[in-house]
């Protein structure tokens, strides 16, 4: 436990040496505080259609104007990190809890088995993505949990692949071979020394996912295949902005801007960890 | 003596740490000239890779010149613009690098990378730079130079790599040739081979080759003089049959007695110089060597010991050596 | 060299036919047929009967999955729902277009890309190395549809330079070139930010290695050990970069054709999903899959011609 607290501490303050990954901290602090107090900060109901007053320009009342319903665009887009978030943050956990259970058995079970996974992380890994996640939405129909599945099932194979070369390689080191040959149980050696050496690993890949899935969460929505409205998204607000582009620009200026400064933040971020805690990782994340 | 091709005088170097600075080669002073082979040993740390990386001015970027000059037929090289040093390399003073397999441009072809390196020669056609290269891989005996020429490093052998790199250094006829380590990363067979050879170079060879070893074998074969360094500076200097037969410096004895080639007879223990290299980034005040020396006395560990000169040729830097 | 490009052709076929095995699995996974989910809740007993059939849904499970293979091998890949068309024939339609875009945005990219790491090579160090650092970092995850929106925005809408939807009249280049500026931007730019943080990694390797300093000793320019010795053995890895990233320029394409009203395989597909439009999603998917596997294979082949050493690891 004091080892964790230290090792978070070492984090911390080698990330505040970096600017930029001190920049994407910042970011992505914002980002959550937003979504966790989204009910606390929104001026209005993001959901609260009010006719007469729509396609407004920002003013006092509405900083940033209203859509074609009349609904607030600040609330609406605070509530959209809301969407984001949870679901980058729920999608991604999944997936890398998959990937962790996959790689793991992959890893360590019979060779056949082995064998298969690794065909099959090969054969979904090597489909375009976006053709992939547009087929699984054809036969699902688009909503949330549909866009959740997606992202597991594109990016649980790649971190499968990560940890089972990574489980490979562990079982084969010396300490393990040591610990085997003192008759310790697969259970012993998997929880004892498996997963703390490849959890590391697994937390930046993922942390430098997100913002692929956040882009990816608002591409689908602006395409209405991801969050159906009227759920606010970044992605479908877009969308309300850009049907309206010529005659109220505001709408598609405000909503592009939270898009990118989240996926620039959680990048930053994802790479001020990475070169704080395992700079000789190697980028394969989704993209 | 005829003029030095070649002068170094009282070189010193450092690298830049952040914080501090190791200094790499302190004072060294050398001369090298026209036909004559002369070697420069000494174990791993002692400066003789800095020594070799400034007479061909390829430094890391982290080094610093803290004073001395080398002059190249009576130029100093670092008074020339980067444009003229650069000429000079290759030109006037090429190189054999130690590691053959890491020599060569992995995806060119070694005729490729041999007319690429002749770019300096002017008015010549690129069939005639291929024909000068074909020669010389033919004259380090390489059994079929046109197609060695036409082959990838990968392709050769370590042996051959080396002499190809050899021919690679020899293709501008250059006035003096820095061969660093030529041997040590080869077998010992490659190594008598590559020795071999560069002793039958030296016989129509008219300028200077130095050689740079740890190996007191390779400078007994090869050399005419030998300059012995340690911690950073040339600590004695003279004709290698004086050197091996008659050493001054205590470093000097106790490396010929470290010479495995050396032992007469079967030793249990294999014999060692006590102690470490003394910390390059302060270096000691008095002798560098007084920490390891047996003869060592309170004047070695106080006082910079001087030139002592032992004979026209030789001459070593130790309180002792006149005793 | 031979007996390496019939390998992976062979394991690019395997792949490919887990993929389609995979994909005609899930269609029998989710509740409810494939049929009805076509065509909504509201279809008629009679219209749902004649997309069974024109489907093949009535018959046995092995024998509708070999119907599948057979007329996929032999180029058939069905209807279109909607219009009937072959889907074939929409696909090859379509393709040229998003081929177009595609080539031209990794073209501008791989320019920039390369002059940006190579300049990030030679200035290593300083502050602007720094500053090219993040400039890649930012273009690499800033969402390209957010960049074709806001130049739609500023250069369509505000400017009235270019124009903000279509191809390009059909037999007018100049309108043709117009039309593709602003996609192939949006598509590439994340490939600038990416090529330049490759390239500069490589080559801050390379400009490492030994042959580098052999080539420094025989006094060559740095311009020549940069961009004859150093670019040849950087440039390799940067390859198969290109084509595995052709799924993601894939991928903005998708999205940028949508903003741009552009024809091409994304808007194909796109208002295929919402239709519910199977065979169309399907036939694409596969088309697609398989053109991306064709990339990836040539790349190896490519890679295994250039790096000697690589191809001589596979003649023996």
């Amino acid at each position: 436990m004091f080892s964790a607290v230290e090792s978070l501490m070492r984090t911390v303050k080698s990330l505040s040496r970096d600017p930029m990954g001190f920049l994407g901290l910042g970011l992505v602090v914002m980002f959550l505080l937003m979504a966790m107090l989204a009910p606390l900060i929104s001026p209005f109901d993001p959901l609260k259609i009010n006719v007469q007053s729509k396609f407004m320009e920002p003013s006092l009342a509405h900083w940033l104007g209203t859509d074609q319903l009349g609904r607030d665009t600040l609330s609406r887009i605070i509530y959209g990190s809301r969407t984001a978030l949870s679901i980058s943050l729920t999608a991604t956990g999944l997936a890398g809890i998959c990937g962790l259970l996959l790689g793991l058995v992959a890893g360590f079970g019979p060779r056949w088995l082995d064998n298969v996974f690794v065909l099959l992380f090969d054969s979904i890994s090597s489909l375009p993505m976006i053709m992939f996640a547009l087929a699984v939405i054809t036969v699902l129909g688009p909503g949330t949990g549909t866009l959740i599945v997606v992202i597991i099932l594109i990016s649980a194979p790649g971190y499968a692949r990560l940890i089972r070369a990574q489980t490979l390689t562990l079982k084969n080191s010396d300490f393990v071979l040591a610990e085997k040959s003192m008759g310790a149980s697969s259970g012993r050696i998997i929880l004892l020394h498996l997963l703390p050496n490849v959890v590391g690993p697994l937390v930046i890949i993922l942390s430098m996912d997100i913002p692929v899935v956040i882009m990816l969460e608002a591409g689908l929505s602006y395409l209405n295949l991801g969050v159906r409205p009227p759920t606010p998204s970044w992605g479908n607000i877009l969308y309300d902005g850009y049907t309206s582009i010529r005659s109220s620009p505001t709408l598609v200026i405000a909503a592009g801007a939270p898009l990118v400064l989240a996926t620039l933040g959680f990048t930053f971020l994802g790479e001020g960890l990475r070169d704080a805690l395992d700079p000789k990782l190697q980028l394969m994340s989704l993209r | 003596m005829s003029e030095a091709i070649l002068r170094i005088e009282n070189l010193s170097i450092g690298y830049d740490a952040g914080i501090c600075q190791i200094h790499a080669l302190r004072s060294a002073t050398l001369e090298a000239h026209a036909g004559e082979v002369i070697g420069i040993v000494g174990e791993s740390g002692c400066g003789k890779s800095t020594l070799a990386a400034a007479i061909i001015n390829l430094l890391a970027p982290n080094a610093i010149i803290n004073s001395g000059s080398i002059y190249y037929q009576g130029t100093d090289i670092f008074s020339l613009n980067k444009d003229a040093q650069r000429k000079l390399r290759g030109q006037d003073i090429a190189m054999v690098f130690q590691d053959p397999m890491t020599t060569f441009n992995p995806v060119l072809t070694l005729g490729d990378q041999l007319i690429d390196f002749q770019q300096h020669l002017e008015g010549v056609s690129i069939s005639e730079k291929r024909i000068r290269a074909t020669n010389l891989l033919a004259r380090v005996g390489i059994p079929d130079p046109s197609l060695c020429m036409k082959r990838f490093p990968h392709e050769l052998s370590g042996g051959m790599r080396q002499r190809a790199s050899i021919a690679a250094a020899l293709l501008m006829q250059p006035n003096v040739l820095v061969a660093d380590e030529p041997t040590t990363a080869l077998d010992v067979t490659m190594e008598a081979q590559i020795i071999h050879l560069l002793r039958e170079l030296r016989s129509d060879y008219q300028g200077a080759i130095i050689v740079v070893t740890h190996h007191l074998g390779v400078v007994a074969e090869l050399c005419d003089r030998v300059y012995v360094m340690y911690a950073g500076q040339v600590v004695e200097q003279g004709l290698v049959d004086d050197i091996y037969h008659a050493p001054k410096h205590p470093y000097t004895s106790a490396l010929i007695a470290c010479d495995p080639a050396h032992f007469e007879e079967h030793t249990p223990i294999l014999p060692t110089i006590a102690g470490r290299l003394p910390d390059l980034m302060n270096p000691p005040q008095g002798c560098s060597f007084a920490a390891r020396c047996v003869l060592a006395n309170e004047l070695c560990r106080t006082t910079v010991p001087p030139w002592v000169k032992i004979s026209q040729t030789q001459s070593a830097l130790c309180h002792k050596a006149s005793q | 060299m031979l007996t390496y490009a019939i390998k992976r052709s062979l394991l690019a076929l395997l792949i490919l036919f887990v993929v389609m095995l995979a994909m005609y699995a899930m269609v029998f996974l989710v509740p409810g047929d494939p049929a009805s989910i076509a065509l909504g809740p509201r279809a008629t007993p009679e219209l749902k009967q004649q997309l069974i059939e024109r489907m093949g849904l009535d018959q046995p499970i092995l024998s509708q999955v070999y119907h599948f293979f057979y007329n996929a091998v032999t180029g058939d890949l069905g209807y279109d729902v909607w219009s009937k068309r072959p889907v074939l024939a929409e696909i090859l339609e379509a393709f040229p277009y998003t081929f177009l875009l595609g080539v031209v945005a990794l073209a501008w990219a791989l320019i920039l890309g390369v002059f940006l790491g190579c300049a990030a090579v030679i200035y290593r160090g300083t502050p602007m190395d720094r500053i090219l650092g993040i400039l890649s970092v930012s273009m690499i995850s800033v969402p390209s549809f957010v960049v074709a929106i806001y130049a739609l925005l500023i250069f369509a809408v505000w400017l009235r330079w270019l124009p903000a939807i279509g191809a390009g009249e059909i037999g007018d280049p100049w309108s043709q070139f117009k039309a593709i500026i602003m996609p192939a931007f949006a598509v590439g730019i994340s490939w600038v930010g990416y090529l330049a943080r490759m390239v500069r990694a490589s080559m801050l390797e390379v400009m490492g290695a030994n042959h580098i300093r052999t080539a420094r000793a025989f006094g060559l320019s740095e311009r020549r050990v940069v961009f004859k010795h150093a670019l040849r053995v950087a440039i390799i890895p940067t390859i198969s970069i290109v084509a595995v990233g052709f799924g993601s320029i894939l991928s903005s394409a998708v999205f940028v054709e949508t903003v741009f009203s552009r024809p091409g395989i994304g808007t194909l597909i796109t208002s295929a999903v919402l239709k519910r439009n199977y065979p169309v999603v399907m036939g694409t998917v596969l088309v697609m899959t398989a053109f991306y596997l064709i990339v990836v294979t040539l790349a190896d082949l490519l890679i295994a011609r250039l790096d000697p050493r690589v191809r001589d690891v596979l003649r023996s």
